[in-house]
């Protein structure tokens, strides 16, 4: 089974959060970047556990510039087989999924796994975009995924039900928590890591067709009005008649 | 030229971010001067569809959820025949599969989640960071595709006189389809609850959630856990709130023993209200918080289950 996974390089979860040149760019000095965490424990890990169950080979592909590569060095070192960087800036979730597109339209991948969204943009929109682009049926969401003979079987979350899902392959598959568990590179894999495959392939032509104009932050928060324990049950009347939200 | 709105209709009552999306897509249309269409699917009666308030309903009777190429199909053609500007859905789970499909099958571009109408310039806002901060979006394209967060602007329900129209058109057989669908237990599905009472370590293990399921009931709310919680086995981990787990917007989230880590507040930041209970008076959750209250879970749950019930028995 080809299997291919998108990665994406964004700011640590834990990352401050600030913008520069008059808030239309994201300040990203002195900033950690790490896989994006869906891309990583669900979406990477369960391809990997269907290869190494199954056979076949990971490859995951990232469009961003070179600053992007220990990023990508981090899933091989996971243990991806190997990588494919789009060497461009991504402009927007359009442009991204035509970039993505744009490589693998002849390549044969069998399944396409994508986080279900990434933790900057948070539009969770390059999985389906991609699907359109290339004609695939798309799952979203998923927190199980499963492959035999040639089919796929999800779970997701539906307003609260869960639907068992089936799909022929090649399709696109969103990944949601419940699908595989963090896996920590080993120094073994960190070593292997180096000297795998990192194509660098350069940029289809693309257009964005949205732009982020401007960012900003959220207003501060007001005080914490405390309510001291033995008083407790004020917290329910506060809520009813102050906040009126119960 | 119109505005399409897309939502799911079925089941037994319309669902607020179908609401939402409705209201959402009127003020569009009358901004512009234009008619509202809404598209949808499955089982609703023609009669509740056209009470809702849009001037035209189109229905695809024979789909379902499950397969977004359908539904892009439908949405897509729709969208083309009616010379749509505006295409809305809400950011929920059907919407977040087809609104972008619909956006690359029409070259048309997207915001994904917003949050507010196009404001005088015509730029929207969504949130991004994980909620951490915001983003004003211009969209290039002729057609627009909009996904409008759930709870972000107030339903405002007209009833309308809507002429239903059945649709005909192809839209190729479904390539996923729906093997089983396992119906959740009791209680009000957590990414719909308007009220979320949430519990962590502080609970010291999960014998002890009966009190936090008796303060949901009382105050007719979801239950909801921390991440440690889920990954220890004492909840399940569809009711794990955070970064890596789903996110949340309710209008009151309770949060009981959690000590608010970052990635925990990705999470809920999008909650009205926040109210915490935490033994140590350091917990970066009061923060976070709008309602705070220093003691232990063990002898505060008890006064609020006391307080909830007087409550409701008042009203």
């Amino acid at each position: 089974m080809k299997i291919l996974v998108l990665i994406s390089h964004v700011p640590d979860t834990t990352a401050r959060i600030a913008f520069t040149n008059d808030n239309t760019a994201y300040d990203a000095s002195g900033i950690q970047f790490i896989v994006n965490p869906y891309d990583e424990w669900y979406a990477l890990v369960r391809g990997l556990e269907l290869k190494e169950a199954q056979g076949g080979t990971v490859t995951t592909i990232t469009v961003g510039g070179a600053e992007t590569d220990p990023t990508i060095r981090k899933a091989l070192a996971i243990g991806a087989d190997d990588a494919v960087r789009i060497d461009t800036a991504p402009k927007d979730g359009h442009d991204v999924a035509a970039q993505v597109a744009a490589y693998a339209k002849d390549k044969g991948f069998d399944l396409i796994l994508a986080g279900k969204e990434t933790i900057d943009h948070n539009g969770s929109q390059v999985g389906p975009m991609l699907a359109e682009m290339l004609d695939l049926p798309f799952i979203s969401l998923a927190g199980k995924l499963d492959v035999a003979d040639n089919k796929a079987t999800a779970e997701r979350d539906v307003r609260g039900d869960v639907e068992v899902l089936e799909c022929a392959l090649p399709l696109v598959v969103s990944c949601a928590k419940g699908m595989a568990e963090q896996r920590i590179p080993n120094m073994r894999g960190i070593m292997a890591a180096r000297t795998k495959p990192l194509q660098v392939v350069p940029a289809a032509a693309t257009e964005a067709l949205s732009t982020t104009v401007k960012f900003e932050l959220p207003p501060p928060k007001q005080a914490v009005k405390m309510i001291p324990a033995e008083e407790a049950g004020k917290l329910i009347e506060l809520l009813h008649s102050e906040a009126k939200v119960i | 030229m119109s505005v399409i709105v897309f939502a799911d209709t079925r089941g037994e009552k319309v669902a607020k971010s179908a609401l939402e999306t409705l209201t959402y897509g009127r003020k569009l249309a009358s901004k512009d001067g234009t008619s509202l269409t809404l598209v949808t699917f499955g089982d609703a009666s023609a009669e509740r569809l056209a009470a809702l308030d849009t001037n035209k309903v189109v229905v695809a009777r024979n789909i379902g959820d499950a397969d977004s190429q359908q539904l892009t199909r439908l949405v897509a053609d729709v969208a083309t025949k009616e010379g749509a500007k505006w295409i809305v859905f809400s950011h929920d789970d059907t919407g977040k599969a087809v609104a972008p499909r619909v956006g690359a099958k029409l070259n048309a571009g997207e915001v994904a989640g917003a949050i507010t109408l196009p404001n005088d310039q015509g730029l929207i806002k969504r949130n991004v960071f994980s909620g951490k901060a915001q983003a004003w979006v211009e969209l290039k394209t002729p057609v627009k595709v909009i996904s409008l967060l759930p709870n972000s602007i107030p339903v405002e329900a007209v009833s309308g006189t809507a002429t239903v129209e059945e649709y005909s058109g192809d839209l190729g057989a479904a390539k996923v389809t729906v093997k089983e669908v396992r119906k959740a237990g009791e209680g009000i599905p957590l990414p719909e609850a308007e009220i979320v009472v949430s519990a962590g370590r502080g609970m010291k293990g999960p014998e002890n959630w009966g009190m936090v399921e008796q303060l949901a009931k009382e105050l007719h709310a979801a239950t909801a856990c921390s991440r440690p919680v889920a990954d220890m086995d004492w909840r399940p981990h569809h009711e794990h709130v955070g970064q890596t787990g789903i996110a949340i917007r309710p209008n009151l989230y309770i949060a009981i023993g959690i000590s608010g880590a970052i990635q925990h507040l990705a999470g809920v930041n999008g909650s009205k209200v926040i109210a915490v209970i935490n033994t140590d008076p350091e917990a970066p959750f009061f923060k976070a918080a709008d309602y705070g209250i220093v003691g232990d879970a063990f002898e505060v749950l008890p006064k609020l289950i006391e307080a909830a019930k007087k409550l409701n028995a008042e009203r």
